[in-house]
């Protein structure tokens, strides 16, 4: 019999019974996700990695994501693929506003190492645990977290001569070198 | 001694900056640096709409656009609920496939560059050539296609378009034993890449590593097999995998990629003939995806569906949904979220550049400086994926 | 018994004689003028120089070989066999930039890579030229959000702006025309301009 999702969750219920697991729904939620308490994340991976049946082994991507009005604000997800089953498994962890922290899974999937820095280059989200927790793709000296819903595009006018009286016009050194104007004359 | 590789250095692929630590030759500590192209492409998608989004995802991963239109129309698709029409999953399936072939040429071409055999450039780019004036017909851009839209197609393949194609198909075979002939059994490439940049199976998949990489250390994985998407679980293929791990059995994986390319292509052209040289490029669900233009003319609901699509773009259902394609270099997938709007809440991209870097300490350690120019080579990277 | 074989039987042109109506002896003067005529030159010492300089710079350009984006895959498409940039000259891409003379900026220029193009463009040697190659490096193209530089053109000086999204590589062979037409224009001979004059003419 093929694994099933519904079996995976069904499992971890089994093994954790304390937890407070949720599933996702909604109208176009495609994928079985899962909610999990951060506190106990680290213990949820390993379990999923090392039971013979579910085989976790690969976490293809992690990330975060910013839902601003909502509390609590910030999500990670992750991305669990099974080899062995040919099975996608997500689970997610909410985390609240001030201060937000999860547990790093680097020593479960050591592959979580960049996916975490970038989650932290871009929300501010602290991974604890992490062995290298800096900067991955901004500059070291940035300020601020890029992608949060309350940090700006970054968009800059483009400068057209109606909104920029003082540009400085080409030197009229270099007029020569314009293509010349061709006259046509009417037929 | 600690040395700086990059980021501006010929062989790097990009602009990526590797920071070695050296005892004498041997690589002690291998540490890459990226971000030196980051583009800020997923804060950018949550303020386009899907369409305009995807000519932000042909920049991405340039030796492959039409791979990266497929995995953002799949999973804005996979959102909607929409299936486009089995002809329009025919003509991706085949420009999918002649994407591969021509990026696996490029990287055959750089990657013999860096080891030091400069011939090999000239013939695959030759045949890349041949593959962008594909594009060129079809889509009217040489790299930059933008050719998938979200539910089918822009436009219809042109006149001639599959006899092109299948001429490039038919006379690719000769021209991937060319490539073999000068490299396969030279004892120069062998020595330079056979044994270097060893990466066994247990650790590709602790790190992620997917794509050519991973199966070149022995993992029969695949995602055209594995999560069939477009229709490829009806296609006749196999799927090569290596023994080694090392950056020659990679080398003879893409090698054997191409040629199952060329298998699938032929399928696909036989499948479009079959199915209509010409007919419907999208679906038929005006609520997210334009009328065809005669309707606009003719009828008035097509008007104002045309009207609203172009003006506001589509409102999707809200919710989530991951959707991923076998890329040229790896597991290429896009993680998207809608909260209603026309524009995406949020939109993560799984780039298999960034995670199969991520791996090259672990191939060049205790290794000499020249690997590192194997390794980065044979993992197929592109820095504009990398870093987004 | 004598050889009647022809003793030269492969004629070169020179060895055939002229029709004896058309050959007219040459005074020695006349000589030097023809000579003179053919292989001297009259002109100014210093705008000698210069135009030797403009013939040497603008038909052997030497580029940096520097890709950051998109661009870079069509940069090298012109070093490629349809496109061969040979034919002008500039297909010796070099490594270091201490041994180039033309920066090709191709591709979009993020803020962690803007001092690196900066230091790379000063390592440079003069005379040095600029190609912003595409709309990224020209304006900053269709990313214009908080990551990308908008346009090269703010850290570096830029001669030719070859648009496009990538420029095909015609358009990029184009630039360097262009490119070369600007050199071939200039007054090496002049030495470089004073700062002063340029600030006076409010360029610099």
């Amino acid at each position: 019999m093929p694994l099933t999702p519904e079996r995976v969750e069904q499992k971890l219920r089994e093994r954790f019974p304390g937890l407070a697991f949720e599933r996702q729904v909604g109208e176009a939620v495609r994928d079985y996700t899962l909610i999990v308490p951060a506190d106990s994340l680290v213990e949820i991976c390993t379990f999923l990695r090392d039971d013979a049946e579910l085989d976790f082994g690969m976490l293809p991507w992690m990330g975060g994501a910013d839902y601003l009005p909502r509390v609590p604000r910030f999500e990670t997800i992750y991305n669990l693929l099974s080899l062995s089953n040919a099975l996608r498994f997500t689970l997610k962890v909410r985390i609240g506003d001030e201060q937000p922290r999860v547990p790093s899974v680097v020593g479960v999937w050591p592959t979580a190492n960049w996916h975490e820095r970038e989650t932290y280059d871009f929300y501010g989200i602290e991974f604890t645990g992490h062995p290298d927790l800096t900067r991955i793709l901004l500059p070291d000296e940035w300020q601020g977290w890029p992608l949060r819903k309350d940090s700006p595009l970054g968009y800059e006018e483009v400068a057209f001569t109606h909104n920029t009286p003082n540009r400085i016009l080409p030197s009229p050194a270099l007029k020569k070198l314009a293509p010349k104007k061709v006259k046509y004359r009417a037929q | 001694m600690t040395i700086n590789m990059g980021p501006q250095h010929p062989s790097t692929h990009g602009v990526l900056r590797v920071a070695l630590e050296l005892d004498g030759e041997t690589i002690v500590a291998c540490k890459p640096i990226i971000g030196y192209l980051h583009t800020g492409m997923e804060k950018q998608a949550e303020y386009k709409t899907y369409t305009q989004s995807i000519p932000q995802t042909d920049r991405m991963d340039y030796i492959s656009p039409m791979s990266n239109n497929l995995a953002f129309c799949l999973a804005a698709e996979k959102i909607l609920g929409v299936e486009p029409p089995a002809r329009v999953q025919a003509i991706r399936v085949l420009l999918a496939e002649l994407t591969r072939i021509s990026s696996h040429a490029v990287w055959m071409g750089t990657h013999a560059i860096d080891i030091g055999a400069l011939t090999v450039f000239w013939y695959t780019f030759r045949e890349r050539e041949k593959v962008l004036s594909i594009y060129d017909h079809v889509a009217g851009a040489r790299m930059t296609s933008s050719y998938f839209r979200v539910g089918g197609l822009s436009r219809d393949i042109p006149e001639g378009f599959l006899d092109r194609c299948e001429k490039f198909v038919d006379e690719m075979p000769a021209h991937i034993d060319e490539y073999e002939s000068l490299l396969t059994k030279n004892p120069i490439w062998i020595a330079r890449t056979q044994g270097v940049a060893l990466l066994s199976a247990k650790d590709a998949v602790a790190w992620g590593v997917t794509g050519p990489s991973l199966r070149g250390s022995g993992v029969n994985y695949d995602i055209r097999k594995a999560e069939p998407y477009s229709g490829y679980d009806t296609y006749q293929f196999d799927v090569p995998v290596g023994r080694d791990g090392d950056a020659y059995s990679r080398y003879v994986v893409r090698c054997a990629e191409m040629r199952e390319s060329v298998k699938i292509a032929k399928q696909a052209i036989q499948r479009i003939r079959e199915l209509g040289e010409f007919g419907p490029y999208r679906v038929r669900d005006f609520k997210y995806v334009l009328p065809p233009k005669e309707e606009v003319k003719t009828s008035m609901e097509a008007l104002i569906h045309h009207f609203k699509i172009v003006a506001h773009g589509f409102f999707p259902p809200v919710g989530e949904a991951y959707s991923a394609v076998e890329a040229p270099k790896g597991e290429l997938g896009f993680y998207m979220v809608s909260d209603g709007s026309p524009r995406p809440w949020r939109m993560k991209v799984r780039s298999p550049s960034f995670i199969n870097l991520q791996a090259l300490p672990l191939m060049v350690q205790g290794r000499m400086i020249a690997d590192v120019i194997a390794a980065i080579g044979s993992i197929d990277i592109v820095l504009g994926e990398v870093d987004r | 018994m004598a050889d009647t074989r022809d003793p030269k039987p492969f004629r070169t042109l020179a060895s055939i004689p002229a029709p004896r109506e058309l050959v007219m002896p040459k005074s020695e003067e006349e000589n030097l003028y023809e000579e003179v005529e053919r292989g001297v030159l009259f002109t100014k010492v210093e705008s000698m120089v210069g135009w030797a300089m403009n013939q040497a710079r603008a038909n052997a350009i030497w580029p940096l070989g520097f890709g950051l984006a998109c661009c870079a895959i069509e940069m090298m498409a012109i070093a490629g066999p349809r496109f061969d940039v040979s034919r002008f000259g500039a297909e010796v891409f070099r490594g270091s930039p201490r041994q180039a003379d033309l920066m090709i900026v191709a591709g979009r220029v993020s803020i962690k890579m803007a001092p690196v193009v900066r230091q790379l463009y000063e390592q440079m040697p003069d005379p040095k030229w600029v190609i912003a190659m595409g709309a990224c490096s020209s304006c900053g193209g269709v990313f214009n959000n908080y990551a990308i530089l908008q346009g090269v053109d703010k850290i570096v000086p830029v001669d030719v702006y070859v648009p496009g999204c990538p420029p095909r590589p015609e358009a990029l062979l184009h630039g360097i025309m262009k490119l070369q037409e600007k050199i071939l224009l200039s007054r090496p001979e002049l030495g470089p301009i004073p700062r002063r004059r340029l600030k006076k003419k409010g360029v610099a």
